[in-house]
Order: structure tokens, then C-alpha cells, then sequence
């Protein structure tokens, strides 16, 4: 194809999103989109994965056959989300061996937030208050997304998302109304994942080099940073209602935006986390690398089995 | 022995009256095992009451170059709409 036919095609592409069509998997599509969208959507799937690992080590724990049930629901849907995901991904000619492998050898990223430690049941309430409110946010716009099979796949993660949120938020509740120690609990879970909360959002405006592009192509609807204010505006109320306080001390209404002013972010420790630096990093990939090596012979014994039986009843029609 | 399990369409019915509905896909090794998975993965909130699975290599899809030729035609077509016959107001129901 000639370089006048290409400009032809991508002009006709970006003219199909801004009349907000959907581009199906098959569609042509310039090369960036393609690659943009794999490592953004084998981001997200990643993430997904990877976040099972922090709360799964609290399923054996959890203080009641409730919190349990919830709980082991959460992953599971986890795991379904890291499925849709990659699957939706894969139609843009990726294999998941591929993906894996860029998982595993560090080349794609996941969360930062996943590589912090659950240290306490508070956490799990936390996480799922704070961690999973910041992922809807994150996540509602792009049901709107320009390509179709991540569009799909993000109306229903985002249903099945919400009762994640409500049931961390019933954890904290729980606590928050429980002893002294319960509620300290909560409001030490609340110091600790409040910062990482916001860095999740991603950096700054000013910082973030993908966004002018993504927002072309309506895989980001709003900015890091309004994400973050629309976070924080949303989340500030419902921590006065837990009877939490919020660890920023320069955290205040501003009657003239309508919005709270919150103070620095320490994007130091983000980048060192996103750098592999953080508590944990080491554990959670350490984690996803065994389960897929020592699971080797569990999918090959499988693939053996479906293609002995295949041939028997080849052999038996026969 | 490295083969990796191949790649699975699922098809959801989510009520009986209502046609199956492309889901999504999973990777199984077999139809049985893309079966169980499906259930698991697309209908843990009662989405359905029955479900088909297909393995991706036998579906025969278009390709959209041939959009055009495909489907184009059929905008040209006008007289294959009811809207297309001037009726006077007085016949009512047709």
C-alpha cells in the first residue's frame, strides 16, 4: 500500500470515531491503534489478574461465611474480568502465550497498587472502597471506548464491579461501627491505601504521555487528573460518613470549584512502584510466574487428553 | 510438547424465547471443558438458561473490505420497505 493510500485509510478511520462508530477487530486500523490497544487493554487484563493475589490472601481469613462467600465471589469475577479482557485483546492478533509472557518478564505493566501489602482484614474493605471505586471511575467511561470488543468486555466488568465496591464499603461500615480496635483498624487500612488510591488514577496531565491520542481515539474520556478530583469529590463524604479522616492534611472543600483542594502526591514513590520497587512487586510476580509454570503439565495433560479422545471418535465413526 | 488450547466462541441463550447471543470466548481444550468454563465465566449471575459453544476455527467470517459489494446494495433497494408504497390516508391498517 502506498503511503497516499494509507493517509486515505487513516483519514477515514479517524472520521469513523469521531462520528463515534465502533472499529470491529477485522476492521483496517492504523498500526499505533492496534498496538495502543493491546497494551492498554493487556494492561487492564493484567491488572486484573494480578489483583486476585492481594485478596486471595485473605479468603482463608475472612471473619465470617459472609465476608467469605463475598470474597471468593470478588476473585472470581476478577479472573472473568482478566478473561474478557484478554480476550477482547486477542482479536487484535495477540496470543495469550504472548500475553502472559509479556506479564512475566516485566515488558507489560499492571497496577501499581497491586504491589502493596493486605496486612490486615481492614484492607480487604479498603481495597474494595477505595481501590475498586478508583477502577469504576476509571472504568465507566470506557464503555464508551471506540473498539468494539474492549467497549463490550467494559459494560460488563462495570456491572458486575459494583457490589465489589458496596461490599468493601459495608467492610469498612462494619468496622467503623465495631470497638476501638475495629475502627482503628479501618482508619489505619484508610491511611495506607488513600495515597496509592490516587496514584492509580495514573500522573498528572502534564506528565501522562499517551493522553492526547487515547482521547482521539475515546479510550480515555477525561483526564488523569479530573479522574482523580472526581475520585476524591466522591470519596471525601463517604469517609465523613465512616467517621474516617482522610490522611492529607491539606484536604479542604474549595466553595468556589466545588471541589476539594488536596495536597502533594508523592509521585516518587509511584514511580518507584511502576519501576518494580515497591513492597511487593517481587511476590506478585513471583506469584503468576509459578502458577503458569507449575501449571505447564496440568494444560498440556488436558490438551493430550481432548486430542486422544478426538481420535477415538475419529476411529469409532470410521 | 508445546500446543496451546484452542480458542472457543460462546453463545448465550439468556431466556427461553430470546435467540443465543455471542458472549464472548475463552480458551479450553475441549468442547466439554469450554462448556464448564462458559458457565463459569459468562453466566455466574443467571445471564442464561443455555449455552453454545463453537470453536472459533469453523466459524467463516467477512472480511469488511468487502463491505462494499456485501452490503451496499441493498441501500438502493427502497422498494423492499413498506414505507416506500404511497397509500391514501383512508386505507387504515396495511
Amino acid at each position: 500500500m502506498s503511503e497516499k493510500e494509507v493517509k486515505n485509510l487513516e483519514e477515514i478511520f479517524e472520521a469513523r470515531i469521531a462520528r463515534d462508530e465502533k472499529i470491529e477487530p477485522k476492521d483496517w486500523m492504523p498500526e499505533k491503534y492496534r498496538q495502543t490497544h493491546i497494551r492498554q487493554m493487556s494492561q487492564h487484563a493484567h491488572s486484573e489478574i494480578v489483583g486476585m493475589l492481594p485478596e486471595g490472601n485473605w479468603i482463608t481469613r475472612a471473619p465470617s461465611l459472609r465476608r467469605k462467600a463475598a470474597l471468593l465471589a470478588k476473585v472470581q469475577d476478577e479472573a472473568g474480568h482478566g478473561l474478557y479482557l484478554y480476550s477482547a485483546c486477542e482479536t487484535l492478533g495477540i496470543s495469550r502465550d504472548e500475553l502472559y509472557e509479556q506479564l512475566h518478564s516485566g515488558k507489560a505493566k499492571y497496577s501499581s497498587i497491586f504491589n502493596y501489602p493486605t496486612v490486615t482484614w481492614a484492607d480487604m474493605g479498603a481495597v474494595g472502597w477505595l481501590v475498586d471505586g478508583a477502577a469504576i471511575i476509571n472504568q465507566v467511561p470506557l464503555c464508551n471506548t471506540s473498539f468494539g470488543p474492549y467497549a463490550r468486555a467494559m459494560v460488563r466488568v462495570c456491572k458486575e464491579e459494583s457490589f465489589h465496591q458496596r461490599q468493601g464499603f459495608e467492610i469498612m461500615l462494619t468496622l467503623c461501627r465495631g470497638s476501638e480496635e475495629q475502627k482503628a483498624m479501618a482508619q489505619d487500612a484508610l491511611n495506607r491505601w488513600w495515597w496509592p488510591s490516587l496514584m492509580m488514577l495514573g500522573p498528572t496531565d502534564a506528565e501522562s504521555i499517551h493522553t492526547e491520542q487515547s482521547m482521539k481515539w475515546k479510550l480515555k474520556r477525561k483526564s488523569n487528573d479530573e479522574l482523580r478530583q472526581q475520585f476524591i469529590d466522591q470519596t471525601v463524604p463517604q469517609a465523613d460518613l465512616l467517621g474516617l479522616t482522610i490522611p492529607d492534611p491539606d484536604l479542604k472543600f474549595n466553595k468556589e470549584t466545588g471541589s476539594y483542594d488536596f495536597g502533594e502526591i508523592n509521585w516518587d514513590e509511584f514511580w518507584q512502584v511502576v519501576k518494580g520497587h515497591g513492597p511487593c512487586n517481587k511476590e506478585r510476580m513471583s506469584a503468576r510466574v509459578n502458577a503458569w509454570n507449575n501449571g505447564e503439565w496440568v494444560r498440556d495433560a488436558a490438551m493430550a487428553h481432548a486430542e486422544k479422545n478426538e481420535k477415538r471418535k475419529v476411529a469409532k465413526a470410521s | 510438547m508445546k500446543k496451546n488450547w484452542p480458542l472457543w466462541e460462546i453463545f448465550v441463550r439468556s431466556k427461553n424465547g430470546l435467540e443465543h447471543r455471542h458472549f464472548g470466548s475463552l480458551h479450553a481444550a475441549d468442547a466439554e471443558m469450554a462448556m464448564e468454563n462458559a458457565r463459569d465465566v459468562y453466566t455466574r449471575r443467571n445471564e442464561g438458561v443455555s449455552i453454545w459453544v463453537v470453536e472459533s476455527k469453523n466459524i467463516t467470517a467477512s472480511n469488511p473490505a468487502d463491505n462494499g459489494e456485501m452490503f451496499e446494495p441493498a441501500q438502493d433497494k427502497v422498494y423492499r420497505h413498506p414505507t416506500f408504497y404511497d397509500l391514501p390516508d383512508e386505507v387504515k391498517h396495511m
